[in-house]
């Protein structure tokens, strides 16, 4: 134990146990957001205190740890996350995706396929996939009770109306197992077809707003759409000017003063292996 | 070329150095120790313990001294520290009777049992800046009244609750009250949930509030029955003893708001009551949090509720400034994944509208 005033990965058992019960119901009924005892973590709200309690409860010594922001590994938070387990719970972490037993991730879906045996968490700001349309909880509660999810289908109708087609690009809501609408987090909805029948399993922590919720492996996850206006992902007209994947979701840096582009892939771990 | 930016983990542990550094500032002024923030700035310990909901005084120096006096931040880090603790059970409510009072005001008598205590107060004081304080001149220490610890004070609620003019408070149902730090909240909220959310709540928010209704947004023509600010002991029963003992003394400030309510069909004209209740001495506080309890029973009182300080989900679900802080300050992290998105489909909706411009030109 590298640091003898906290317990084993931060939270004291008792609250692992509470946690480990919550992310069991979560898992048994999925996409069904569950109440937690959420604690306070020393890392501020909003900056993954979810994904990080999901991951305390779950992680032990044999674990390998891998945590991305924004896909990448180096970004200022991803570090922040990955030291504090290095610190608190003597844990190996890794940069590589299929080294990794638990991979936390804000806003991405790792471009390299995932396997059984892997845990995805989230990092979830707002778990209610309602909630911009309806702000209040015990109205939300109902609607999901009921499977009254009219109103997004209004809501992307509206936008369809409007712009010729569905405008919204992230947090892009699914219909987890065919029973409860779901956010994936603000992943692009370019990852959303990567949470459909996954052979991983993926968990939901959302800290501030204290709710679990999880989609267990292969299990359908489906976007809503339209007969005649189905789902559809992003897409570039660029490949990556590092490894040249027309596959991955780039990310688009302005290189100079004249407004000039460059593309990359948002997963760097993918784009190192690809130019390895 | 771009090259990914790799050494992340080397600039943020050097921002962390810098920040140590600016903490301490210029190594020629004398480092503040933790005995002078709890005596000098006893204030800023006091909220500091109240939102943190931690009663522990050197702990809460500690926090401000390494929050650079911010007390957001403060508050945060005693938090995160308390959230780590063991519990071993729950004392004995406190009884505010028992209090040995500082100061005690009532406004809605000229004189109550136990009299008019003023106490230490910014209120009668003119607020020039005080230039002798720059001078460090030290203060004579001020005299005081015999404290008589031996009586109880009676609350000036519980006087006219006997004469049927004041409700009691509203029951409990017996239960322990649930514990808001271990357990969700869940709305419609009890009110011992409803009080403790406000006592961690942002002073600041609890101030704007409970000013809205003062303004006409929720008005529940509040008197002031009784602020008292002093010691009160805390008692615990061990189990292994099965009898109580009285492990502490802490500091109290609560405010008793005597609110008028025109009776509905059931019920004759009566007043009502909002409660506060802070650690420490913070009236600020504990007059908001009371104005603000009153307002969120508007539905209980069946009356109409349609402004932000009645509505239990909006004032429960912000009131909380760690809650607050983090979320606001997260948009700093890197988002550009999300904006790629965006930026993908405001171009391709952008060249659909100049492209149609177009057209109807041609």
């Amino acid at each position: 134990m590298p640091d003898g005033a906290y317990n084993y990965a931060y939270l004291d058992e008792q609250t692992k146990r509470m946690i480990r019960r919550a992310i069991l119901k979560a898992v048994a009924v999925p996409g069904y957001q569950v109440p937690f005892g959420g604690r306070e973590m020393p890392l501020p709200y909003g900056w993954g205190t979810g994904g990080i309690q999901v991951t305390a409860a779950i992680i032990g010594q044999d674990d390998t740890l891998k945590v991305i922001d924004q896909g990448a590994d180096d970004t200022t938070n991803a570090v922040s996350i990955r030291r504090f387990f290095a610190r608190v719970a003597d844990v190996d972490t890794t940069t590589r995706t299929e080294e990794a037993t638990i991979i936390q991730t804000r806003h991405r879906v790792p471009e390299t396929p995932l396997q059984e045996g892997q845990i995805l968490v989230f990092q979830v700001p707002i778990p209610e996939p309602l909630r911009m349309l309806e702000p209040r909880e015990t109205e939300t509660r109902t609607l999901h009770a009921l499977s009254e999810y009219g109103v997004m289908q209004v809501s992307l109708y509206e936008s369809i109306a409007r712009h010729g087609r569905i405008a919204k690009t992230y947090n892009y809501p699914v219909l987890v197992n065919g029973r409860y609408m779901m956010s994936p987090s603000p992943i692009p909805k370019f990852d959303n077809p990567k949470l459909d029948r996954n052979p991983a399993l993926q968990l939901y922590g959302a800290g501030r707003e204290k709710r679990i919720y999880a989609v267990p492996p292969y299990t359908p996850v489906k976007s809503l759409d339209f007969d005649d206006h189905p789902f559809e992902i992003e897409t570039w007209e660029q490949c990556c000017a590092l490894c040249g994947s027309k596959a991955s979701f780039l990310d688009e840096m302005i290189v100079d003063d004249e407004g000039q582009r460059l593309f990359v892939c948002s997963d760097t771990d993918y784009c190192e292996e690809r130019r390895k | 070329m771009y090259v990914a930016v790799k050494g992340g983990e080397t600039a943020i542990a050097h921002s962390i150095d810098l920040l140590a550094d600016r903490r301490r500032g210029d190594r020629t002024v004398p480092e503040v120790t933790l005995q002078q923030i709890d005596q000098q700035l006893s204030l800023a310990v006091d909220r500091v313990m109240t939102e943190g909901s931690c009663y522990d005084r050197e702990l809460a120096a500690l926090a401000i001294k390494q929050a650079r006096g911010d007390l957001v931040e403060a508050i945060f880090l005693l938090r995160a520290y308390r959230t780590t603790l063991p519990r071993f059970g729950d004392t004995l409510p406190i009884d505010t009777s028992r209090m040995v009072a500082e100061r005690r005001i009532s406004s809605t008598f000229k004189d109550v049992p136990g009299g008019q205590v003023l106490g230490p107060t910014f209120d009668y004081t003119h607020r020039l800046l005080d230039f002798a304080l720059m001078a460090n001149g030290e203060t004579a220490a001020a005299p005081t009244a015999p404290v008589d610890a031996s009586r109880d004070l009676p609350r000036v609620g519980d006087i006219l609750e006997r004469e049927g003019m004041l409700e009691p408070p509203p029951a409990g149902d017996g239960a322990p009250a649930q514990d808001i730090t271990r357990q969700p909240l869940t709305l419609p909220a009890a009110r011992p949930v409803r009080l403790q959310n406000l006592t961690r709540g942002d002073e600041g928010f609890l101030l704007a509030l409970a000013y809205s209704t003062q303004r006409g947004y929720g008005n529940n023509h509040p008197f002031v029955g009784e602020i008292r600010f002093g010691a009160v002991p805390v008692s615990f029963v061990p189990e292994e003893l099965g009898f109580d003992i009285e492990i502490a003394e802490i500091e109290l400030t609560e405010c008793d708001m005597v609110n008028q309510f025109a009776g509905s069909h059931d019920i004759p004209p009566q007043f009502t009551r909002g409660y506060g209740l802070a650690f420490g001495h913070a009236e600020r506080k504990a007059m908001s949090m009371a104005l603000v309890d009153r307002a969120l029973r508007a539905q209980e009182l069946s009356e109409r509720a349609n402004s932000p300080a009645q509505d239990e989900e909006f004032v429960l679900a912000h009131s909380d400034s760690v809650e607050a802080s983090g979320f606001v300050q997260h948009l700093k992290l890197p988002h550009y994944v999300d904006f790629q998105s965006e930026l993908v489909v405001v171009r391709a909706l952008r060249a659909e509208v100049e492209a149609r411009v177009q057209q109807a030109a041609e």
